[in-house]
């Protein structure tokens, strides 16, 4: 049996978990799947989550789920494993999945695989791929010291329409207890930072830059770059980081997303986080001087070569007309 | 305050994967290496908290003799001493089994505060820093952007510790949490300080405690292969002088991909 632990925040699924459920059709060969939901009130995401081609819907509800903690979705998702005793516990590989799932395969001294984007094989003979070296390499790698294995799945690396609907499947409660004296963080309210002055995500062109650019000192070529293509200018995390762009203009999974008519990478390696926020363009443009960098992978047209030589050239060829 | 920092060495980002024969690792005799990212900013990131708090920052490595070099760039950089898991196999050892070994290592020490980068920059699991929480007995929280310790709470109490987790999109909550804790740290949440001269001096006569590795540790995954990923889309190469790249690219996007 698989079961893919859903994720939701504030009665509303996260899309990911479509993604997710995708993984697990793939993944099955034959066995059945059951989806968990965690929460303190979860009844309308597991009537919408009960619409996949899945045997049941299990539903831990429990007021020391919400809001969201590492040490009772561990316990939660703990009791509801050693109850189930699935073969594989598949999640979507977000923020919540990386703080949580760690603690539960520790605590269950079960193998966690993390990060996947695609699987070969089905069943138990399945083996997983995932990124290493920054993107660099990809592994294929199996479980070891299962069952369970729990495995999360890298955001896009699975279509959520290409999860199979099947009607209803049965929802069912289970019993779970929590000591909620044993939760021991205490989170406060989410909120947002950064002022959103500029929206990206209104931008018709985009001229990203990232650490190849060197220094503070070279921004402006970027900007001047992005004049002439009459485009906004944005960032990867690092640019941002360092301040040398401010925060609302950085792409990625911790910034906007994006999906103008053309966006143009320039000195950004492709880190899978850069690219789920951008990978959705029309057009995309790399220029890196590594000819096996990441970010070629989704280009549609690539320089290789020196951004501080392709950049003028291109502003001077832009400036032309 | 007693804080640990975990620290990895990894490849260099400038460095170009080769595999070895049997395709299950990389080839290491071509690979340079430096001090994974986030954990630099883990350990600017207890500088800071000592110089407000006093106490003491010692560093904790696990991985072949190679991983002195940033052991001992982090004490140039300000840590107090430093703990070393040597073994050859931890080089590409995998999550559980780093775990294990630093939470031998670390145990009796009693930090106040542990803090570990949020993901390797080579194997990625983004899972160390939270198993060793778990072997440690103490609480975690995630990809931190901001660390608050009240030190007039002390040591067990609810809310000596409030840190600001990053979320998804631009979103972020604090949290508040006892200690000792475990921290994941996250890149950008500080700038970073680099070695001084005097620094580096000072470090030549830093202690390095040697820890060897507990016996029976197994691993949670194994690499059946290792390989350049597999491109999905058609990208058009365009070769030429940076002037006629720029010609041509300019002209396609105008003309074939009407994005100009
Ligand atoms: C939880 C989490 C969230 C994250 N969120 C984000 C996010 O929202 N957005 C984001 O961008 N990143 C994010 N990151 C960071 C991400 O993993 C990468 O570290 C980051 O995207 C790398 O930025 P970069 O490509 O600019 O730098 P690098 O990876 O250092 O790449 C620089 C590139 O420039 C090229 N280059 C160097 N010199 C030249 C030159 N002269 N000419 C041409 N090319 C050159 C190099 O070949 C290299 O490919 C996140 C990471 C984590 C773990
Ligand atoms: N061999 C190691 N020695 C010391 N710390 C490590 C080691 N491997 C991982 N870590 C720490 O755990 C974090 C997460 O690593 P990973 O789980 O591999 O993504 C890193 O940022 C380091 O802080």
């Amino acid at each position: 049996m698989i079961l893919v632990i859903a994720e939701q925040r504030d009665g509303k699924l996260n899309r990911a978990t479509w993604e997710t459920i995708a993984a697990a059709q793939q993944l099955a060969g034959g066995m059945p799947i059951k989806v968990a939901v965690l929460g303190a009130a979860t009844a309308a995401v597991a009537q919408e989550v009960a619409s996949a081609a899945v045997a049941e819907v299990l539903v831990a509800e429990h007021a020391a789920l919400e809001p969201y903690t590492p040490d009772a979705y561990a316990f939660a998702s703990r009791s509801l494993i050693e109850s189930a005793s699935p073969t594989y516990v598949l999640l979507p590989h977000t923020y919540q999945t990386r703080d949580f799932a760690p603690l539960l395969a520790a605590r269950l001294r079960k193998p966690l695989i993390t990060d996947v984007t695609a699987i070969s094989g089905t069943g138990t003979d399945a083996a997983f791929v995932r990124p290493m070296f920054q993107g660099k390499l990809a592994a294929q790698v199996k479980p070891v010291g299962g069952p369970p294995a729990i495995v999360t799945m890298q955001i896009g690396a699975f279509r959520a329409d290409a999860a199979q609907k099947g009607g209803s499947a049965a929802v069912r409660k289970v019993d779970i207890q929590i000591d909620p004296g044993a939760v021991r963080q205490k989170p406060e309210a989410p909120f947002r930072e950064a002022k959103q002055a500029v929206d990206l995500g209104q931008a018709e062109r985009i001229v990203a830059v990232g650490r190849g650019i060197k220094s503070q000192e070279n921004i402006p070529l970027a900007e001047k770059l992005a004049k002439a293509m009459d485009a906004e200018v944005a960032a990867s995390r690092p640019i941002c980081d360092n301040g040398w762009l401010p925060m609302e203009r950085q792409i990625g999974s911790s910034g906007q997303t994006v999906a103008p008519k053309l966006y143009v990478a320039l000195g950004i390696s492709g880190a899978i986080q850069h690219l789920v926020g951008m990978k959705g363009s029309r057009t995309i443009v790399a220029i890196n001087k590594d000819a096996e960098a990441p970010i070629f992978e989704v280009a549609d047209y690539g320089i290789v070569g020196d951004l501080f030589e392709i950049a003028p050239a291109l502003i001077t060829e832009l400036e032309k007309s | 305050m007693k804080i640990a920092v975990c620290i990895k060495q990894v490849p260099t980002r400038e460095w170009q994967p080769r595999l070895n024969d049997s395709k299950t690792w990389i080839r290491e005799q071509d690979v340079s290496y430096e001090m994974n990212e986030p954990d630099a900013y883990a350990l600017e990131e207890a500088l800071r908290l000592r110089e407000k708090h006093g106490g003491e920052v010692v560093v904790c490595s696990a991985g072949p003799a190679r991983v002195q070099t940033v052991i001992r760039e982090a004490l140039a950089r300000g840590a107090d001493r430093a703990i070393h898991v040597e073994h050859d196999s931890l080089g590409a050892a995998d999550a559980f089994v780093i775990a294990e070994a630093l939470a031998a290592a670390m145990k009796d020490e009693k930090f106040d505060l542990v803090l570990t980068g949020l993901q390797s920059d080579d194997q990625g699991h983004g899972q160390t820093g939270v198993i060793l929480a778990e072997r440690l007995g103490m609480p975690s929280s995630t990809i931190i952007m901001d660390v608050q310790v009240d030190p007039s709470t002390g040591s067990g109490q609810v809310a000596a510790l409030r840190v600001k987790r990053e979320l998804e999109g631009g979103w972020f909550q604090w949290i508040a949490m006892p200690l000792p804790a475990l921290l994941t740290i996250q890149s950008g949440i500080n700038q970073l300080r680099y070695a001084t001269l005097k620094g580096i001096m000072a470090a030549k006569k830093k202690e390095i405690r040697k820890a060897s590795l507990p016996d029976g540790l197994q691993p949670a995954q194994q690499i059946v292969g290792l390989a350049v990923p597999t491109r999905s889309k058609q990208t058009q190469m365009i070769d030429g002088s940076p002037a006629a790249a720029a010609k041509e690219l300019v002209q396609r996007l105008r003309e074939e991909a009407r994005a100009l």
